[in-house]
């Protein structure tokens, strides 16, 4: 754990990939799951925010 | 003494042209070689897609294109996330896309496992496993139709055989329970094969001498299977999971053509949807915002499963 703080902290890749990683599965499964409308609202701004981290995250150093 | 035509050429050439090709570099010379292909890509690939966000933010409608647009801000994006039919799409697609890929991977793969067994007639087998994939979507579409006709429909008189259920009692595509599985069974019939081929193309990588020296040290048939041709094949399965993952994601023509998105909204995927806002209602911006969210979905999904591909090959 204190391994992922750091990791972000100092902005290296691995961590923060598996940060955006998280989000769009999470805003994914808020788009498809058949549970809420309220988090089907929030999915897209989810996935979108993941989506853009990811882009950006995969050019930091390892 | 004849020229050659290259020869031929070059003397032809003025030499005003002539001097400035000489004077190029390599690197300019290579960019004017790939010059056209970006200038495709961008004109094809990229301007379509900066125009379709752009109109996502405007009440554009392409049937009416006299009318002022209107700059409507996340106007089109607020009405898609609160609109209860398009989550109802969104959990069809969902649905749709967990039981095809789960499917399509667990058949596929065990018809490429058997397949690269040596037998007899193996290689006529492999041809006519490989067939519906050759068919068009519109004719599976259409003869799977026929297939699941309550009356004279063969799939009902199939399930009759099995578990002895009247076979007019039930319509899979009448059904608002049985259709969305009657458009699963077709897409699965029809592309299993497709997962096969990866799969046995995966199988056929991988060496004998790694199985010959598990066979020396007495590894079952089991224990092979699990460390030694599953994981060797993953890479190839995952690559199939993708393809089809995004493939099911669009799917179009083989539902609608099976079913036309019904009964009621049951089989109503994103892409029937997304036509219907565009070309039958012509809600340009509405559809286009649609459009843009579907490929941010796409695309986050798309890089995390390539992320995920690259690690296991690096293992």
């Amino acid at each position: 754990m204190r391994n992922i703080v750091s990791g972000l902290l100092r902005l290296r890749r691995g961590p923060w990939e598996m940060l955006a990683t998280i989000l769009i599965a999470l805003g994914v499964f808020m788009l498809m799951q058949p549970f809420a409308i309220g988090l089907y609202s929030y999915s897209f701004i989810v996935t979108l925010v993941g989506t853009v981290m990811f882009i950006i995250v995969s050019h930091f150093p390892e | 003494m004849s020229l050659s035509p290259l020869t031929r050429v070059a003397a032809a050439t003025p030499d005003g042209i002539a001097r400035k090709i000489r004077g190029l570099s390599d690197r300019t010379i290579a960019w004017i070689f790939v010059a056209p292909t970006i200038f495709l890509l961008l004109a094809v690939n990229i301007f379509p897609l900066i125009w379709t966000i752009r109109l996502s933010f405007t009440n554009f409608r392409v049937n009416r294109p006299n009318n002022a647009v209107e700059w409507v801000g996340l106007e089109n994006y607020r009405r898609i996330l609160s609109d209860p039919t398009v989550w109802q799409t969104m959990q069809a697609t969902a649905h749709f896309l967990i039981w095809t890929i789960t499917l399509q991977v667990l058949i596929g793969f065990a018809l490429a496992f058997l397949i690269n067994k040596k037998f007899r007639g193996n290689d006529m087998w492999t041809t006519i496993i490989v067939f519906p994939m050759m068919l068009s979507p519109a004719v599976v579409g259409n003869f799977w139709t026929f297939l699941y006709q309550p009356q004279i429909g063969l799939f009902n008189y199939v399930v009759e055989f099995l578990t002895g259920a009247d076979p007019a009692s039930f319509s899979m595509i009448g059904d608002v329970n049985l259709a969305p599985w009657a458009i699963i069974i077709a897409d699965t019939w029809m592309w299993t094969p497709f997962v096969m081929l990866i799969c046995l193309a995966g199988l056929r990588s991988i060496p004998d001498s790694i199985y010959e020296a598990a066979e020396c040290d007495r590894a079952s048939a089991w224990r092979q299977f699990w460390t030694i041709t599953l994981p060797m094949a993953l890479p190839f399965l995952m690559l199939a999971v993708l393809f089809r993952g995004i493939e099911n994601f669009k799917m179009f023509d083989l539902v609608v053509q099976l079913t036309g998105g019904g009964p009621g909204n049951t089989t109503t995927l994103t892409s029937i949807d997304l036509k219907r806002e565009a070309f039958e209602k012509w809600r340009t911006g509405y559809s286009s915002a649609y459009a843009v969210m579907l490929f941010v979905t796409v695309f986050g999904l798309a890089s995390i499963y390539v992320k995920a591909l690259n690690k296991v090959k690096e293992r």
